[in-house]
């Protein structure tokens, strides 16, 4: 994954700032509840305090030690909250920038009878009408029901470049804060206020509307139940202290709650999932829910659309083949000639390749007696007439027929190449003048650089990746072992795509696909991550679960991606918390009991100098580690494309081997600082 | 000692290997494929059906199947408990014992119905042998079918795909009883028979000592209990020493027999599983994990009991025996203990040595067996309580995997975690509460010694007879630690209610689970899945086992076997 324009510095010193103000906030015990592990911190750290008040107004018990176990433990809560405002705070700044594009503005509405009037934006609903000229905001988000224009989205998308806007066809939408740079366009509103794209946007990236997600639901159950067992279990300490003739002060109980408890997975698990939609809001996606991340880490089978995904844009070309008689340079001439008014890309690529062949250079035709003829459905061929020749280019059946109809011969050669070329997955073009074939012109899909190593990844991964495209099935097998997907679907229509995404899900396969023609809308609602294109149609982006702002349908691999690494931060993190505890086991539990049985003294096996220092140290450790964890549950874990079986080894070395082994070494420190400084 | 190590590896290799036939025969029983038993058994099982008025076409879903379950052990509890009551006036009871004490009677039967087997009383003195066959011996053979079916509709579950019913619990149980129960106790116990264990209604001997003293020498129908109690996980003795005594377990060869018969059917139901989900290979991850973890136990308390008692070395009693306190010449001190694991791990709860006796960290051994109550586990049950682990496993590895986690393509989500909490939580939550609350009267009674009279020892030893009897009750083991003055009405009544509870909730909860699962599509597995067949699968749950059993127990091991050991060295 690339770091994009967007990224901000982790530490960034406003957000930081914020988040230091909004710990201290987050304190309220109506905030905290949400959180049942870092509730019953708050609770442990406040009859902690308690006890430290009643033993500085006494004058018994241990206060520099009650002390120092009551400061921890706010710490504790307080860092907690840190982790999590830290995340929000990055969604804030986000939607800062949204918000500051918004100003207030006013439409020209037009009435029934047609006449303009101007409103306050805010008043438009869905159904009105609008008119937007050259230099206007776009009031709300709409379909254009009359006109063409160019419109600046950089402040969507922050793409520069203006796009082109019209009404019909796929590239009817407009979103509302955009800007009409040239011409005019008539739009029919298709949001309420308050219910616009900028808004849910806004809405979103700030973590307003952050419900949680399916598997954070389970976690957090997990994560009770962990608290509950030790909550039993630090409980009925105090009753089996008074069989062994002693007690247990209050404070050491807590502490070994705290220690015990899930804390440091507790503390950063609302973090993780606000970041994880955060490092897609960095790749200028917008998830319109958590769960539809949590599903991305779960795809299965990708549908990827051949053009854009898989090939460049365009067919290019990419080789003349004359017939027998002819020469290729002759070729070339006549299809660069009828070439030079064709304004598509692979008309100018046969310009430019006959160019680089032949050094043929593109004529200029003004002044001459040349006549163009464009291309139609009807004929489905296009050309020039010129100096008295007729030279034709198009589909292999249609020029068949207009050279047959002109009285000329049909070698066999043609079929044989017409076939060949297919067959390697290309496009013949024929040229040909009414009574003679001259050749054919090759033209190729080019399969994007790089992708064939990509879905090899994918693979690796366990997913499936399947190349939806219009094209006949020749083709299609050709690009698709060209491109190394695992599957195919040629002649793709909309039924086609439905049907298969209804297939993949009856076998329990999730299914993520992107999409942004109105066609395209049922398929995109049925499958699990559905991806709208921000240029596409206002009922694509409806129906998606995410919206990607650039419009680059390679970048479902990397949704997939971030959501994987999403589930795996969650799951290190949860590893490593409990795996934590074994030290602070063998740290706090001799500690508890020596003075009752001195025979274990040797289970202290880090030989900390004190029970006092063993237990500081074991509440202090489990503090800090929550703090050095922030920047990893903000970044995610490293994300590695391996198979489950390699990624569960090499993770559970990190963090369960790592998370046992690391805290013994970290007690010990903190007990010799703490010895050192003489505060135990 | 060697004849000891041979004879300790030798049993465990024997029920190993005819765990993997014996696991094919409970598959085809229960998938209603054909069984060489079929003409000899099948009758008795469309017999005992039609008898009893069940419509085996039925299926029923896992609220159904829980409600059969739960109303059948009503039925029983209440019979049982009037049976003990009035066993005075009830006939076969030549021996003129009279009707038990009703905190002692609740306790017995709740110990009974719920395949425990606890037991506050003396088989010879408090039972006539109507209750001995009616309620002991009927129920060790029912309470075991109904773990077995519980254990069958589980795994059901977990192999189908959107399925709603996971079969009927009166014919499963019934098939568990007559086709798996019933054939092999016959053979057990006709084995036992013919090597001395008494089968008979006579009343007890009254004999004369060579010295002259007048002796009563108890009887009975000792065999076929015996042979259940040892098949079903029940461990319930028809005397009061269970397996330690002669008439139970006369021979070092019933002692193989019957050490075998603890381990075979726990062992055997995990490849059931392997057949039912069509997964070999995973009933071999399974079963391997809990090798890793019974074979050490095992190869500790054999060490430990091996190396002698330093406090009886002191007194200047060779150990070179080994440690032989409280066991039998017969069996020695590696079969002593290779039992003391196999039936603590099993939920068995039978002994043939006093568990009271074992050196600290062999009796630490035996309650790890309960308190992870998982490894090969009680017949059905054990299963049940290791499928709670494999879920919890399979959410933490799963997202480690960047996946929401899947068990058997199955996704795992709120409400099975909830259900698979409640399990698990159940089980500490029953010892450390019910230990707590037992310290807390004894530290509160003054002179508790006099007033309670519980405690035969002070110290961290006491405190593992009241977490023993806790941890055994709550893993409806029914193995005692002795030493514990238990027929009290504390004891009684707080042993029964956790008995009952830490039987149903392990029970109805992996239902409830299974029964979500297999409404669930099952996705296919890819290489991006995490399979539960795999070695790193297996590594990863035996460290989550050890890992949360430590993180769950490692206080009171502290404070109970690992003082004591400490103390001792």
């Amino acid at each position: 994954m690339t770091d994009h324009s967007h990224a901000r510095s982790l530490w960034d010193s406003r957000i930081v700032r914020q988040a230091a103000w909004d710990s201290l906030r987050k304190l309220d015990p109506r905030v905290q509840i949400r959180n049942p592990v870092m509730f019953i911190v708050e609770g442990g750290s406040l009859l902690t305090t308690i006890v430290f008040v009643q033993e500085l107004l006494g004058t018994a018990g241990s206060r520099l030690f009650t002390g120092q176990v009551a400061f921890w433990l706010w710490f504790t809560v307080i860092f907690a909250n840190f982790a999590e405002a830290m995340a929000e705070g990055r969604g804030k700044a986000q939607a800062d920038t949204l918000r500051r594009t918004r100003t207030e503005t006013t439409a020209n509405r037009i009435d029934a009878a047609g006449r303009e009037e101007i409103v306050p934006a805010a008043t438009l609903r869905q159904g009105d009408l609008v008119m937007v000229r050259a230099g206007d905001l776009i009031p709300s988000d709409g379909d254009i029901i009359e006109g063409v224009a160019s419109v600046d989205e950089s402040a969507i998308t922050g793409e520069s470049a203006p796009v082109i806007r019209e009404s019909g066809g796929d590239r009817s939408a407009v979103t509302g804060g955009t800007r009409v740079i040239s011409d005019w366009i008539k739009v029919r509103v298709t949001s309420d206020p308050g219910h616009t794209f900028l808004d849910r946007m806004i809405a979103l990236v700030e973590g307003a509307e952050r419900q949680k997600t399916p598997n954070e639901i389970a976690l957090t159950i997990l994560l009770a139940l962990l608290t509950l067992v030790f909550l039993l279990v630090v409980v009925t300490l105090e009753p089996f202290a008074w069989y062994a003739g002693t007690t247990i002060p209050i404070p050491v109980l807590i502490a070994l709650l705290v220690c015990l408890i899930p804390t440091t997975i507790g503390a950063l698990i609302s973090a993780i999932g606000i970041a994880g939609m955060d490092r897609l809001v960095q790749r200028n996606v917008l998830a319109m829910s958590g769960r539809a991340v949590e599903a991305a880490g779960d795809v299965d089978t990708l549908l990827l659309d051949k053009t854009g995904t898989i090939t460049l844009g365009n067919r290019q070309a990419h080789a003349f083949i004359a017939l027998s008689g002819i020469t290729e340079r002759e070729l070339a001439d006549a299809a660069q000639l009828a070439s030079l008014a064709d304004e598509t890309p692979e008309g100018r690529s046969i310009v430019i390749l006959a160019k680089e062949r032949y050094g043929l250079r593109g004529r200029e035709l003004a002044g001459t007696n040349a006549v163009f003829v464009p291309f139609s459905a009807h004929t489905r061929m296009s050309g020039i007439d010129l100096d008295g020749r007729r030279i034709r280019k198009g589909a292999a059946d249609a020029m068949a027929q207009y050279v047959a109809a002109g009285g000329g011969p049909i070698p066999a050669e043609l079929q044989l190449e017409v076939d060949r070329i297919a067959r390697s997955g290309g496009t013949p073009l024929v040229v040909a003048e009414p009574t003679r074939v001259l050749g054919v012109v090759h033209l190729k899909d080019i399969v994007k650089g790089g992708i064939r190593e990509r879905f090899a990844r994918l693979r690796a991964m366990g997913i499936r990746t399947v190349m939806i495209t219009g094209d006949n099935p020749l083709t299609a097998a050709a690009i698709a072992a060209e491109a190394g997907v695992d599957d195919y679907l040629a002649q793709a229509t909309p039924e086609h795509k439905m049907r298969l995404i209804r297939e993949q899900q009856a076998e329990g396969k999730l299914v993520a696909m992107t999409g942004d023609g109105t066609n395209d809308a049922p398929a995109l609602a049925q499958s699990d991550v559905g991806v709208a294109m921000n240029t596409g149609t206002t009922a694509a982006k409806e129906a998606g679960n995410m919206v990607d702002l650039d419009s680059n349908p390679t970048k479902l691999i990397e949704i997939v991606e971030i959501g994987k690494q999403l589930l795996m931060t969650r799951g290190a993190l949860t590893t490593f918390s409990i795996a934590n505890d074994v030290a602070k086991y063998f740290a706090i539990v001799p500690a508890m009991f020596i003075l009752a049985f001195p025979q274990l003294g040797v289970l202290n096996i880090m030989r900390l100098a004190t029970p006092e220092s063993a237990i500081l140290s074991a509440v202090i450790f489990n503090a800090l580690i929550i703090i050095a964890l922030i920047p990893l549950a903000l970044r995610g874990i490293t994300y590695r494309p391996l198979g489950a079986a390699a990624l569960l080894r090499r993770n559970m070395l990190i963090y369960g081997a790592g998370g046992i082994v690391l805290p013994f070494v970290g007690i010990k420190v903190i007990d010799l600082l703490l010895v050192a400084v003489h505060l135990a | 000692m060697s004849t000891q190590y041979l004879a300790v590896t030798f049993t465990i290799v024997l029920a190993v290997a005819t765990s993997v036939p014996l696991g094919r025969y409970i598959y085809d029983v229960f998938s209603g494929q054909h069984t060489w038993l079929d003409p000899i058994f099948r009758p008795i099982e469309r017999l005992v059906l039609r008898a009893s008025g069940v419509d085996a076409a039925v299926a029923q879903d896992w609220k159904r199947y829980s409600a059969s379950l739960l109303l059948s052990n009503v039925v029983m509890w209440l019979i049982g408990f009037a049976i003990l009551e009035l066993q005075g006036h009830l006939p076969l009871n030549p021996d003129h014992i009279g009707g038990m004490e009703p905190t002692q009677a609740f306790n017995t039967i709740s110990s009974f119905v719920t395949n425990t087997n606890l037991q506050h009383y003396a088989g010879e003195t408090s039972l006539s042998y109507f209750s001995q066959m009616f309620v002991i011996t009927f129920l060790q053979f029912v309470t075991a079918a109904t773990g077995v079916a519980a254990c069958v509709a589980v795994i059901r579950g977990l192999a189908g795909d959107r399925l709603t019913a996971l079969g009927n619990f009166y014919v499963d149980a019934t098939r568990a009883a007559v086709r798996l129960f019933l054939p092999l106790a016959l053979v057990v116990g006709v084995f036992l028979l013919w090597q001395g264990a008494p089968m008979t209604f006579k009343s007890a001997l009254h004999a004369t000592t060579v010295e002259g003293a007048p002796q009563t020498i108890a009887r009975g129908v000792v065999a076929a209990e015996v042979a259940i109690k040892q098949l079903g996980t029940n461990g319930g003795g028809y005397f009061n020493a269970n397996s330690a005594h002669p008439f139970e377990n006369p021979t070092p060869l019933t002692n193989l027999v019957e050490t075998w018969a603890i381990l075979v059917i726990p062992m055997a139901m995990v490849w059931a599983l392997g057949d039912f989900t069509r997964r070999r290979t995973l009933a071999v991850v399974v079963f391997t994990v809990m090798l890793a973890i019974y074979v050490p136990m095992v190869a500790i308390a054999v060490g430990q009991e091996a190396h002698g008692s330093p406090a009886i070395a002191a007194m200047g009693v060779s150990q070179t025996a080994g440690s032989m306190e409280g066991k039998e010449v017969r069996f020695g001190s590696g079969l002593s203990a290779l039992w003391a694991v196999s039936t603590t791990v099993t939920s068995n709860g039978s002994v043939n040595a006093a568990q009271d006796s074992l050196t600290p960290l062999t009796g630490l051994m035996a309650m790890i067996g309960m308190w992870l109550n998982n490894i090969f586990g009680g017949v059905g049950v054990g299963f049940l309580n290791m499928m709670i682990v494999i879920i919890v496993t399979v959410f933490i590895a799963g997202m480690m995997i960047g996946r929401t986690p899947e068990f058997l393509g199955k996704k795992v989500e709120g409400r099975e975690m909830k259900l698979a909490s409640l399990a698990l939580l159940w089980h500490p939550l029953a010892i450390l509460i019910g230990t707590a609350v037992a310290c807390a009267v004894w530290t509160s009674t003054a002179h508790p010694d006099a007033a309670l009279g519980w405690l035969h020892n002070h110290g961290p030893h006491g405190f593992s007879e009241m977490l023993y009897e806790f941890s055994s009750s709550a893993a409806n083991n029914g193995s005692g630690f002795e030493g514990l003055g238990n027929n009290t009405p504390f004891w009684n009544i707080s042993t029964g209610l956790v008995m009952l509870l830490s039987r149903y909730i392990p029970i109805v909860a992996p239902l409830a689970l299974a029964g979500s699962l297999a409404a669930k599509p099952a996705a296919p597995e890819t290489a991006g899945s995490l399979r539960a067949d795999t070695p790193t699968f297996g590594f990863t749950l035996w460290a989550v086992i050890i890992i949360l059993g430590l993180l769950m127990f490692l206080p009171v091991a502290v404070l109970g076997p690992l003082a004591e050991y400490l103390a001792l060295h």
